[in-house]
This record gives C-alpha cells, sequence and structure tokens, in this order.
C-alpha cells in the first residue's frame, strides 16, 4: 500500500516534470503567436491613428473596404498569378532533378546536388538584389543579349510590368527548387529499390515507371511541398521589395508588401486596415492547412 | 564476365548523357548568379554594367566605399549576435518542449500540442502589428529580445523535437531514474548527449532563418545601430544610383557566413529543411 502510494508520487513528480519541460515553448506561442492573431482581430474593427483607435462605424468597414480597394485587390490577384505559375513549374523541375539525382549509376551525384542545392544558401534579400542588378537596364541580361543580337537596345525588364513580374517567377524558381528538391530526395530514398527492379521485369517503361510507381509513393511529399509552396508564396515579402519595389506603378505588389506598406511605410499608415487585409491571409492560410490535414487524411 | 559488365557500364553512361547534359544546364544557372555576384564585387558599377564577368582589381576600392557609406562591422556584428542568440536559445526551448511531449505524453499533453500546431497557420504578416505594439510598449524595440522573442518557440522546431525523440531509448531513462538522476539532470545529461544530430541539423536551419529575416527586423529595429546584414545590404539598392561593386560587395558579406555553413555542414541543414518529416 505504502509502496504504492511512494510509485504513483513518482509518476506524478514526473507528470510534473514533463508539463515543466513543455511550459516555455507553450507560454511562448500563446503569447507571441495566438494572443497576437486574437488582438489583429479586435485591431481590424477599428480605425484611426495607433495612439487613438476607436471601433469602426459600421464594424465591418475595413473589411469590405478592402474588397473595393483596387490596390489590394490588384496585390491578391498578382500574388495569385506568382502562385498558379511558380509552384507547379518549380514542383515539377524539383521532383525531376530528385529523380535524375536518385539514379544510382550517375556520376557525379553530390557535385550536382550541391550545386542544385546552393540557391538555399541565400539569404531572400540577397539573390533579390543579385537579380535586381542581372536583369537591370544596364546589367548583364540586357548586355548578352544586346551582343547575342536578340534585342537591339537595352530593355527595362524591371520597369515593364510583364517582364517584372516574369522575373519574379524565375526568381522564385531559381531560389526555390533546390529546397523542395531535397524533400524529393529523401522521399525517393525511402522507395525500396526492389519495388524497381520488379517493375522492370514486369516491362514497364521508364516513364511508366514514374507515373505509377514514383509519383503515387512520393503523393505525401508532393503534398506537403506544395502546401509550403503556397503558405511561402502567400506570404511572398522580401522578393517584392527588394527586386521590383512593387513596381512599376505598384503593379507586382504582393499582399504582405502593401500591408507592410500600409502599416510602417511612408506617407499615411493605418494598423486597423493593415490588419484586417493581414487577417485576410490568415483565413487564406488557414484554410490551406484544413485543406491539408483532410488531404493528409485520406493519404494512407 | 568483366568485359560484358564494363561494356553495359558504358552503354547505360551512353543513356544517361540526357541526364548529364541536364544536370550541368541546372547546375549552371544555380551556380552562375554566386559566381557573378563575387566577380561584381572585384569591379567597378562601369565595369559590371558593361557586362565583365571575369574578376577585377576593384574589390578594396569598393570594400572601402561600402564601409565608408554603411555601418558594416555593425551590421555583421548585430547578425551574427542576434542569429547565434536565437539559435541557442530556441534550440533549449523548443528541444525540452518536444521531450516533453514525447516521453511523458499523455491525453492533455497531446491536446495541447495539437493546439500548438495550429500557430503554423499563423502567417507573419498577421501578427506583425500587435507585435511590433507589445514589443514598443516593452521598450524592447532594437534590441536582441524583439528580434527573437517571436522566433523562439516554433511549431516546426518543437515537431522535429518531438519526431527525433522517438528514437530516444526509453531504457536509458528508466535506468537514469534508478540511478537516482531527477528529470532535468536526465535531460541534460542523457537527452542531449544522445541527440547531438538532431540539435545540429536544427542548429543549421535556425540559424541560417535567423540571419535571412528581413520583414520583422525591418519593423522592430528602427535604429540604424541596430539594423542587421540583410538591412544594410537593401538599404544600399534603395539609392537613386546604384553602384554595383559596393552593392555586390554587400550582398558578398551578407551571403558568406551562410555560405560557409552550407558547405561545411550541407548534410546537416538538409535534415533540418526535412526536419520535422519523417
Amino acid at each position: 500500500m505504502n509502496r504504492k502510494k511512494k510509485e504513483m508520487n513518482i509518476t506524478a513528480k514526473q507528470q510534473a516534470a514533463g508539463w515543466a519541460f513543455l511550459t516555455p515553448a507553450t507560454l511562448l506561442l500563446v503569447i507571441m503567436s495566438f494572443y497576437p492573431i486574437i488582438q489583429a482581430f479586435i485591431m481590424a474593427l477599428k480605425t484611426g491613428s495607433s495612439a487613438n483607435m476607436q471601433w469602426c462605424e459600421p464594424i465591418t468597414y475595413n473589411f469590405t473596404r478592402m474588397f473595393s480597394d483596387k490596390l489590394f485587390m490588384r496585390s491578391v490577384v498578382n500574388t495569385f498569378l506568382y502562385l498558379l505559375i511558380e509552384v507547379p513549374i518549380m514542383l515539377v523541375l524539383a521532383i525531376l532533378l530528385a529523380q535524375l539525382l536518385n539514379n544510382k549509376d550517375l556520376k557525379f551525384k553530390g557535385f550536382f546536388r550541391t550545386c542544385v542545392f546552393l540557391p538555399c544558401a541565400t539569404s531572400l534579400v540577397s539573390y533579390a538584389l543579385i537579380f535586381k542588378s542581372l536583369f537591370a537596364t544596364e546589367g548583364l541580361i540586357n548586355s548578352i543579349l544586346v551582343k547575342v543580337g536578340i534585342l537591339s537596345e537595352n530593355f527595362n525588364f524591371l520597369g515593364t510590368t510583364y517582364t517584372a513580374k516574369a522575373i519574379i517567377i524565375i526568381a522564385l524558381i531559381w531560389r526555390w527548387t533546390g529546397y523542395n528538391m531535397v524533400f524529393f530526395l529523401a522521399g525517393l530514398q525511402n522507395i525500396e529499390y526492389s519495388v524497381y527492379e520488379a517493375a522492370k521485369i514486369d516491362g514497364a517503361s521508364g516513364w511508366k515507371t514514374f507515373w505509377h510507381i514514383t509519383v503515387p509513393l512520393l503523393k505525401p511529399t508532393i503534398v506537403m511541398t506544395m502546401i509550403m509552396s503556397i503558405n511561402g508564396t502567400l506570404q511572398l515579402f522580401d522578393e517584392s521589395v527588394n527586386l521590383t519595389k512593387g513596381g512599376p506603378a505598384n503593379s507586382t505588389i504582393t499582399m504582405s508588401h502593401y500591408i507592410y506598406n500600409s502599416s510602417f511605410g511612408e506617407g499615411t499608415t493605418n494598423f486597423g486596415y493593415a490588419a484586417a487585409m493581414s487577417f485576410f491571409i490568415f483565413i487564406l492560410v488557414a484554410v490551406l492547412a484544413f485543406i491539408n490535414m483532410k488531404v493528409g487524411d485520406t493519404r494512407d | 564476365m568483366t568485359k560484358t559488365k564494363r561494356t553495359n557500364g558504358s552503354a547505360i553512361q551512353k543513356r544517361l548523357i540526357p541526364s548529364y547534359i541536364f544536370l550541368s544546364i541546372v547546375s549552371f544557372i544555380s551556380v552562375f548568379p554566386f559566381y557573378w555576384m563575387i566577380t561584381a564585387a572585384t569591379n567597378t558599377t562601369v565595369e559590371v554594367a558593361r557586362g565583365k564577368i571575369t574578376f577585377g582589381s576593384h574589390a578594396l576600392e569598393n570594400f572601402r566605399n561600402l564601409t565608408a557609406g554603411q555601418d558594416l562591422w555593425g551590421s555583421l556584428g548585430n547578425s551574427f549576435k542576434y542569429s547565434i542568440a536565437q539559435t541557442i536559445v530556441a534550440l533549449f526551448i523548443c528541444s525540452l518542449a518536444g521531450y516533453g511531449f514525447e516521453l511523458y505524453h499523455d491525453k492533455y499533453k497531446d491536446r495541447v500540442f495539437s493546439i500548438l500546431l495550429l500557430a503554423m497557420m499563423v502567417p507573419q504578416v498577421a501578427t506583425m502589428i500587435p507585435l511590433f505594439r507589445m514589443m514598443s510598449k516593452m521598450k524592447l524595440l532594437n534590441t536582441v529580445w524583439a528580434f527573437m522573442l517571436p522566433a523562439i518557440s516554433t511549431p516546426f522546431l518543437i515537431m522535429m523535437f518531438r519526431q527525433n525523440s522517438r528514437n530516444f531509448p526509453v531504457d536509458i531513462l528508466e535506468a537514469a531514474r534508478i540511478d537516482g538522476l531527477n528529470e532535468f539532470k536526465i535531460f541534460f545529461k542523457m537527452y542531449m548527449p544522445v541527440m547531438k544530430s538532431t540539435y545540429a541539423a536544427a542548429a543549421v536551419i535556425t540559424f541560417m532563418n535567423a540571419w535571412n529575416s528581413y520583414m520583422w527586423p525591418k519593423v522592430v529595429m528602427t535604429d540604424n545601430r541596430a539594423q542587421t546584414m540583410p538591412m544594410l545590404i537593401a538599404n544600399v539598392a534603395n539609392g537613386y544610383t546604384i553602384d554595383y561593386g559596393l552593392l555586390m560587395t554587400g550582398v558578398l558579406f551578407c551571403s558568406v557566413p551562410t555560405m560557409i555553413v552550407f558547405f561545411v555542414l550541407q548534410k546537416q541543414f538538409a535534415e533540418g529543411i526535412t526536419g520535422s518529416v519523417k
């Protein structure tokens, strides 16, 4: 009896220790993530300067306002454009590269992998500025194109709406393909080689093997990288700020960039309205995460 | 036998030629911007604009111009200070939590864990304004605390440590308890050494993220003396006319630390990226 009591005491102590271990991280997440998102929602219902904020009239004013705000709508369209073009190209490229690098007969594997992975070693600001310089009117790409004769005179890539958008997409693909490839390489290494041997014996072609064996087995990885990429693209900021400054004339601005400008940029700032717009991104990301969980549930 | 094997081998290599070509092109595209950045840092802006892609002799001049206009050493020091502090504290707090969630798990802790994971859904830009006001109210602007507090506890790291804690042998835990070690000593003396490789991977990814972060420091580091390297190079690029040689010298200084980490700890970096997925 006494012994049992002592044992219970020990378990209780251990349980208490368990709680103690996870308390700092939990508290920090509550204070730095959950509490601010609630505050952001409350702030989104208010208007006025940061020192003197009052409830909106009507209360949903900031939320309805954003849908008639042409600039915000443009930033939404831009962000989705980047997303719809960049994510598929990048993921297909990443799978292809991973597949090529997973071939056991391939030589210089480590070298190729390091090269493809290297862009991840730059900060987002660094690579944005490198691309900005490469594509500048007096930049390297222009001087090559003029020398080769494709262009007759230097072209202002970053000052023209369509090319500026294209360059953001190219830059994103450059920076993130290797990053995603790492996931696919890890995923491919988990596939037993015997599966491929069996397919070979059954006479399946390389393409068929890829489509009917590799892709289904990689599905969880594909879903995950897709979710991560969408999540990241929805929050795109550094590239828009440093590569194009959102320009020309705000035509390449992203949602996060516009929210930043509305809250900390030059000129008039409006915390309430910015908070409402940021809540819009939050809802997009949350819906996405929800879909992710649904898809994730059925994958086994 | 050996002969057929060899011919087989060369036949396979022949079939791989398209792969080699494709991989070489992709590798070139991936590496060239780095090469160009380094050469540009050694050339004058006029040479860069003319399309020179070989090394020049103006590296020192670019460096002098950069340090004359910008507080390079201050920003570099700040970036190191903030990133190292964030890495140490984040690893400690998150590994404690991952360990607690995995090895002491029960119904309630699992529930707390699944609530914490919801934080993954919260985009940075949505908490930026309330957090800025919080930091400013607590007079933490321009301090390392403002830089790292929102980034110390992340669902990603907690999950990474929790997943990897599954490999931690529970027998050791029991044996240590019988030896009379208390729960905290077990964590420091048993868990931490055994989990070295997880700590390494987590450290690399956390350091990289901290070094590269831009939006949040831009919000809370309002004083020039507190600015980070990404902020410094963004400032250089904001001028009316851009001196490309000078700019690329700055970009080089901003990239060298992460590139060293990348080359020395590439395996850990890859593990860190895929960290919580197992």
